[in-house]
């Protein structure tokens, strides 16, 4: 008993002691251009305020990739990075090793955030990150090729973007042969899931896998929606679109090389930048419906810190820090993430750099999750699985129907004794 | 029951001194064979051991022992759940041998034209002997990036000038071509320095005596070159094949994790170890490559009869 007493007041004394000296926090985040530099700058802020120091840890640019380094890292047990900053779809898969904030940060500050971002960062009432930024997926256009093609507003059906599209590429590509009408992300990756889930939904196919755990992706409006895709490949889209992601579709629309992307919010602002061709000519819509509703997928990011961290206080006051309002501002306005936190969608500031903010509220707010939760930590299966199925649909490998039901089967070797 | 048979003293003193030198060197390998036993054994058991359980890569201290099952394990829904059961396993064992095969095949007969002419005296070989090299000596990582964008339908050399826009990553079986031959690009020069090696250390002289006996080029070649280079040339063929079946950086860099699982063994194996966390399952792929890998080698030593020194 003496010594549990010793040891306790030896280690409080450690930590009581860490905390007043300056210590050095490492904190992983994305390693693209701004989303790094604001990062940077953020954690900068705060060691400036707190006189602590931050070390930043470049993580792969792809979301898989970023998981499977974070894993090794998490099941080494390994102290050397003590923010992570998780995708939406990993509380599931990763709670286990990290700290549970309930009960460190005040409720009132995780209240601010939206609710629905709060839940999915809670499993089995820990709650493992604080959410930084939201996304959802967004239809971008080029407000001047619209208006020189004769139309008037952002397409509202799919049906409708691929006329509008068609219609632009034939006209744009007599001067550029390299233009293309739509581009998304294609490459068989998490990536291409958000994109598919969005398709489906909009046909009203169903989340792949329901909130009690069915599996629920063999139906015919899902492979209905898997084909209405393939149909864009080397029609709308170039070929190549099946080995795109997020960055390289961007690059084309960019270039002004296309009329419509599909992409995250993030966009916005590096394409309103000095070395864009289309600043100042983009516009941002929600994506089209497919005749069941418009849809797009959650997305995101949130700092957790690790268990496994050998300065908790210090990391937990950094991940307050860069979650809380001052710096989500910041971010908003400097590269137009958007905030968790709800006030900030009626900050001024923000609106005027970000005039989509405003009228795309719902598009962020009703977004739909993908089926991270009912799946746990099988989750990254069942996504590798569909992205596959949904991969093989757009080379032409498949008809819809075929692929849905062969990943129903694919699913259930996964699901196996259960998710 | 013993026979004193009287043995000349001369040879069983130098088997003694035979003896206790082999002793000497056995304890002078003994801290390498302790680290290779370290680094090397203890993990390759680990595999094996983690091959016969359920586990998962996050928390591997719980597992559960399911015998052969991550190999082959049906449910009473009939749900197959091993991996030896799933088709895109197969898919990726098919396409990594016909990389090995294809890629190792034009690799040789490349390196071989390269050697030959190298090998050959004239002005600036030394240059030439060190530019070829060039491709080899790049890492691996970078030029597969490279030969991406290569490869890029909208902007690539080859994707947008040669084949008109084209994807030819975009799906895996046409992107097994392409990755063939970055391959053949990158690895012919270090097949080519191979067998210069072993070109080098044939004696001049004997060819001179088949020109006096009026033999051609060609006959010489057939009848002197190649059969003298066999054992330079099986070495380097199982030093690329081997090299071969354990690709993984080309597929990973250049096609993504998803679509590199079903071209490569390896690929499938860090895909249920790393990205589906499946300590188990992974480490049962693991152990059946090895395995693989294992029985071509020994098909190779003594199917050849391959000699190392």
């Amino acid at each position: 008993m003496k010594k549990a007493v010793a040891l306790i007041s030896l280690s409080a004394a450690i930590l009581a002691s860490s905390q007043a000296s300056a210590v050095t926090i490492t904190l992983a985040c994305g390693a693209v251009g701004q989303e790094l530099e604001l990062c940077k700058a953020g954690a900068a802020r705060w060691a400036k305020k707190t006189g602590n120091t931050v070390k930043v840890f470049e993580s792969p640019n792809l979301t898989n990739d970023r998981l499977g380094l974070y894993q090794q890292q998490l099941a080494a047990k390994s102290s050397d990075i003590d923010v992570y900053q998780l995708d939406v779809v990993w509380p599931g898969l990763l709670a286990q090793h990290f700290v549970d904030l309930r009960g460190k940060v005040p409720a009132s500050e995780v209240n601010a955030h939206f609710k629905g971002i709060i839940d999915a960062n809670t499993v089995n009432g820990k709650l493992v990150a604080l959410p930084w930024f939201t996304d959802a997926g967004l239809l971008y256009y080029r407000t001047d090729l619209l208006k020189k093609y004769g139309f008037k507003a952002a397409p509202k059906t799919w049906t409708e973007l691929a006329l509008m599209a068609k219609k632009i590429q034939d006209g744009e590509r007599k001067t550029n042969k390299a233009f293309s009408g739509f581009v998304w992300q294609g490459k068989n990756y998490e990536g291409l899931t958000c994109d598919a889930m969005e398709w489906l939904v909009s046909f009203g196919g169903g989340t792949i896998v329901d909130a009690k755990g069915n599996i629920t992706i063999n139906n015919a409006q899902a492979a209905k929606a898997l084909d209405t895709a393939a149909s864009w490949v080397k029609s709308i889209s170039p070929a190549g679109v099946t080995t795109y992601d997020e960055e390289a579709a961007r690059g084309i629309f960019q270039a002004g090389n296309a009329a419509f992307m599909r992409n995250w919010p993030y966009a916005w602002a590096l394409g309103q930048g000095k070395d864009s061709k289309v600043a100042g000519k983009i516009g941002v819509a929600p994506l089209p419906s497919g005749g069941a509703r418009n849809a797009a997928t959650l997305g995101g990011w949130q700092l957790g810190v690790s268990s496994y961290s050998k300065n908790q206080a210090a990391a937990i006051s950094l991940v307050r820090y860069l979650a809380g309002p001052e710096e989500q501002k910041i971010r908003a306005i400097q590269g137009a993430y958007n905030p968790t936190i709800q006030s900030l969608y009626k900050d001024k500031d923000i609106l005027a750099k970000n005039p989509f903010f405003g009228s795309l509220y719902s598009v962020f707010t009703s977004a739909v999750a993908r089926p991270s939760g009912p799946t746990g930590a099988k989750y990254n299966q069942v996504s590798q699985a569909f992205s596959t199925a949904v991969s093989d649909v757009l080379n032409g490998k498949m008809k819809g129907q075929q692929a849905v039901a062969k990943l129903a089967t694919d699913l259930a070797r996964i699901k196996g004794r259960g998710w | 029951m013993t026979v004193q048979v009287p043995t000349p003293a001369r040879p069983r003193r130098t088997r003694g001194i035979e003896a206790a030198r082999a002793r000497q060197a056995l304890w002078l390998l003994l801290p390498t064979l302790i680290a290779i036993a370290l680094v090397a054994g203890y993990p390759l058991y680990r595999t094996f051991y983690f091959s016969l359980f359920e586990a998962n890569l996050t928390n591997p201290e719980q597992r559960s022992f399911i015998g052969l099952g991550n190999f082959w394990f049906t449910t009473q829904e009939g749900v197959a759940l091993g991996f030896l059961q799933d088709p895109k396993w197969w898919g990726a064992v098919k396409n990594t041998l016909l990389f090995t095969v294809v890629s190792v095949f034009l690799e040789t007969v490349f390196g071989m034209i390269i050697a030959l002419v190298v090998n050959s005296a004239f002005r600036g070989r030394a240059l030439l002997r060190t530019a070829m090299l060039v491709p080899w000596a790049i890492p691996t990582v970078v030029s597969a990036q490279m030969w991406a964008y290569l490869y890029n339908d909208s902007f690539g050399l080859i994707g947008r000038g040669l084949l008109g826009g084209q994807a030819v990553l975009a799906n895996t079986d046409t992107a097994i071509w392409a990755l063939i031959a970055v391959d053949v690009w990158k690895t012919t020069s270090f097949m080519a320095l191979l067998i210069l090696a072993g070109l080098q250390s044939l004696p001049g002289d004997m060819y001179e005596a088949a020109d006096v006996d009026g033999a051609s080029k060609w006959t010489q070649f057939w009848k002197l070159t190649l059969p003298l280079l066999r054992p330079a040339l099986l070495v380097a063929l199982v030093f690329r094949s081997l090299d071969a079946l354990r690709v993984f950086d080309v597929m990973s860099v250049m096609l993504g994790n998803v679509n590199a699982a079903s071209t490569s063994m390896t690929g499938y194996a860090r895909q249920a170890l790393i990205d589906n966390q499946l300590l188990g399952m992974g480490s049962a792929v693991s152990v059946a490559v090895f395995l693989i890998i294992m029985v071509i080698v020994v098909i190779y030593v003594t199917a050849f009869r391959v000699k190392f020194d």
